[in-house]
C-alpha cells in the first residue's frame, strides 16, 4: 500500500472539510428558519396555510435534490428578471449560495414535517393541564407544547442532519471544491479511484460520526425523564396520618 | 350617593357572596349525542360536593365545562360570581368571548386528572412551579418555598427532585395535587383523582383530599369512591343520563335513596 499518497489525499481532502461545513451550516440553519416558518403555516389552522405547507412538501420532498440544485444554479439565471434583479442576481450566480439556496429549501420540507409530527404527538393531558392552570396559549406553547415535541423530534431530526452532510457532496456537480469536489479532482489527476474515495468516505462517516455522537449526547441531557431515577436506595415515608 | 349606586351595580353581578361556583341550565352535545341536559349547580365557599354517576352520566363533562376544557352549548358559569362570558361564534356554537377572563378564572379552578397530568419533563419540584410563576408572575424564590412546603404536607418532599415517570400512581397524584395547592386556588376541580390508581395506593390520595376538606377547602369532586362521598363531603350530586338525578346531604343521602337510579347506583357499589 502507498501509505504517502493515503496520506496526502487524507490531508487535501481535508482542506476542504471547512468549505464543506460552511455548506453544511448554513443549509441546515436557514433550513431550519424555513422549517420553522412552516410547521407555524401548518399549525396556524388556516386552509392557505394547510394548501401551501402540503404543496411545498409535495414538490421538495417528492423530488431529488440534484434536480433541485440544477435549478436553482442553471435554470434560474435563465430568467431575465433573475439576471437583472440587484437581490436575486449577486445570490444565483454563485454556485455557493445556490448549493446552501436549495439544500435549505430541501431540509426545510422534510423538517417542517418532523416538526408537524413532533407537535402532534404531545399528549393532549400536558396541555390541558396547562389550560386547566390559566397559562396563555403562548406559555402553553413554550413551557410545555415546545419542550416536549422538541425530545420527540430530535432522534429523526438528527437522522436528517446526517442525511444533509452527505448532501453537502452534491454541491461538487455545481463546481465548487468541497471535499467530494476535491476528492474527484485528485482521483482524475492519479486514475487511482479507490485510495481517494475511500479517504473521502472515511471523512464523511468520522464526520456523521461526531454528528451522530453530538445528538445523542443532547438526546441523554433532555430526557432524565426516560432513564431510571436517581437515588432508588432512598426511601420515600408514608404519609402522616395527621396532615 | 352616585358612588353607592355604582358599587352596588358593580356588586350585583353577585347573586350572594358565598357563592363559589354557580352554574345554570348548562347543555352540552358531543354530535347528536346530548351528554348534558341543563344542569344547574350551586356551590358555596367550603363546600365539598362529590359527583357520582355512572360512566357516561356527563359528571366529567360537567367539570370540564366549568374550566372551559370542554365549551358548554348553552348555560350560564360564574365563578366567585363573575359570569364567564361567552359569545355565538360562526358555525352557530358558543365560545369564550375573552380568553383573558377565561386564564384568570382557570388559574382560581385548580384542576387534578385522572391520569396526573404531570409535565412530564419537569421535576416535581418544577411542576409545582412552573404555573404560579408564569400565570400568576409570582417570584420563584417564594413560589419555591411554598412547593417545598407543599410537598412536605403530602409526603413527598423526599422526591422533589424526581422526574414524574419515577413515581408510583399515588405519587404523581399527590404531586399533582399539590401542584393544584400552590395555585392557591378559590375552588379545586377534582376529575376522578383515584380512578387510574391500584387499590393499594387510594388511599394515600384520599387522606390527602380529606386533609384539605377538614381545612375548609372549596371542592367539587368527580368521583367512585363512596366512602369519600358519603363522609367527607356537605353534599353529593347524582348524575343520571345528563341530569341531576338528585342532590343533597350525603348522610340522608345515602340512608335513604331519594330515587330509585340512585338506589340502584349505590346498591351496586356495596355488593
Amino acid at each position: 500500500m502507498d501509505y504517502n499518497f493515503y496520506l496526502s489525499t487524507m490531508w487535501s481532502v481535508l482542506k476542504a472539510l471547512p468549505l464543506t461545513l460552511e455548506i453544511w451550516f448554513f443549509g441546515i440553519a436557514f433550513g431550519l428558519v424555513i422549517a420553522t416558518g412552516l410547521t407555524w403555516l401548518r399549525a396556524s389552522g388556516s386552509k392557505f396555510g394547510e394548501y401551501f405547507t402540503r404543496a411545498y412538501v409535495f414538490v421538495f420532498r417528492g423530488s431529488p435534490l440534484l434536480v433541485q440544485l440544477y435549478l436553482v444554479y442553471f435554470g434560474l439565471s435563465q430568467f431575465d428578471f433573475v439576471r437583472h434583479s440587484p437581490i436575486l442576481w449577486p445570490i444565483l450566480r454563485d454556485p455557493m449560495y445556490c448549493t446552501i439556496v436549495a439544500m435549505a429549501l430541501n431540509t426545510a420540507a422534510y423538517e417542517s414535517e418532523i416538526f408537524r409530527g413532533a407537535l402532534r404527538a404531545v399528549p393532549v393531558g400536558q396541555i390541558e393541564a396547562a389550560k386547566a392552570f390559566g397559562m396563555s396559549a403562548f406559555t402553553r406553547f413554550r413551557i410545555v407544547a415546545l419542550p416536549i415535541a422538541l425530545r420527540l423530534a430530535l432522534p429523526a431530526y438528527s437522522t436528517e442532519i446526517i442525511l444533509m452532510t452527505k448532501a453537502t457532496a452534491l454541491a461538487s456537480v455545481v463546481t465548487i471544491m468541497e471535499m467530494m469536489g476535491t476528492a474527484q479532482k485528485i482521483q482524475h489527476d492519479t486514475f487511482r479511484p479507490i485510495e481517494v474515495l475511500t479517504c473521502a468516505g472515511v471523512i464523511y462517516l468520522l464526520l456523521n460520526l461526531s454528528i451522530a455522537r453530538l445528538f445523542a449526547w443532547v438526546e441523554y441531557l433532555l430526557s432524565p425523564h426516560l432513564r431510571p431515577p436517581p437515588e432508588q436506595s432512598q426511601q420515600i415515608k408514608p404519609v402522616p396520618e395527621v396532615l | 350617593m352616585s358612588a353607592n349606586v355604582a358599587a352596588a351595580a358593580k356588586a350585583a353581578p353577585s347573586p350572594d357572596d358565598k357563592s363559589a361556583i354557580s352554574v345554570k341550565d348548562m347543555r352540552k352535545c358531543f354530535g347528536d349525542h346530548e351528554v348534558l341536559k341543563g344542569i344547574s349547580l350551586e356551590a358555596h365557599k367550603g363546600d365539598v360536593i362529590s359527583i357520582l354517576g355512572s360512566s357516561g352520566s356527563g359528571k366529567s363533562t360537567m367539570l370540564r365545562c366549568i374550566n372551559l376544557l370542554e365549551t358548554p352549548d348553552s348555560g350560564e358559569v360564574r365563578v366567585d360570581g363573575e359570569l364567564i362570558k361567552m359569545k355565538q361564534s360562526r358555525d352557530g356554537h358558543q365560545a369564550p368571548a375573552d380568553m383573558r377572563q377565561v386564564e384568570r378564572i382557570r388559574a382560581n379552578l385548580a384542576m387534578v386528572f385522572q391520569s396526573f397530568n404531570l409535565w412530564s419533563h419537569m421535576t416535581v419540584l418544577e411542576n409545582l412551579v412552573a404555573a404560579p410563576t408564569h400565570v400568576l408572575k409570582r417570584p420563584r424564590a417564594e413560589c419555591l418555598e411554598q412547593a417545598e412546603a407543599l410537598l412536605k404536607r403530602v409526603g413527598i418532599w423526599e422526591r422533589r427532585n424526581y422526574y414524574p415517570p419515577h413515581m408510583s400512581g399515588g405519587q404523581q397524584q399527590r404531586a399533582a395535587i399539590a401542584r393544584a395547592l400552590a395555585m392557591n386556588p378559590k375552588v379545586m376541580l377534582f376529575d376522578e383523582p383515584t380512578s387510574a390508581l391500584d387499590p393499594e395506593l387510594v388511599g394515600e390520595v384520599l387522606r390527602v383530599m380529606r386533609s384539605l376538606a377538614e381545612e375548609g377547602r372549596t371542592m367539587l369532586v368527580v368521583t367512585h369512591e363512596m366512602s369519600f362521598a358519603r363522609d367527607v363531603s356537605s353534599k353529593v350530586m347524582f348524575l343520571h343520563k345528563g341530569e341531576v338525578d338528585s342532590l343533597g346531604e350525603p348522610k340522608e343521602m345515602f340512608a335513604r335513596p331519594p330515587t330509585q337510579q340512585f338506589g340502584q347506583f349505590i346498591a351496586n357499589f356495596n355488593k
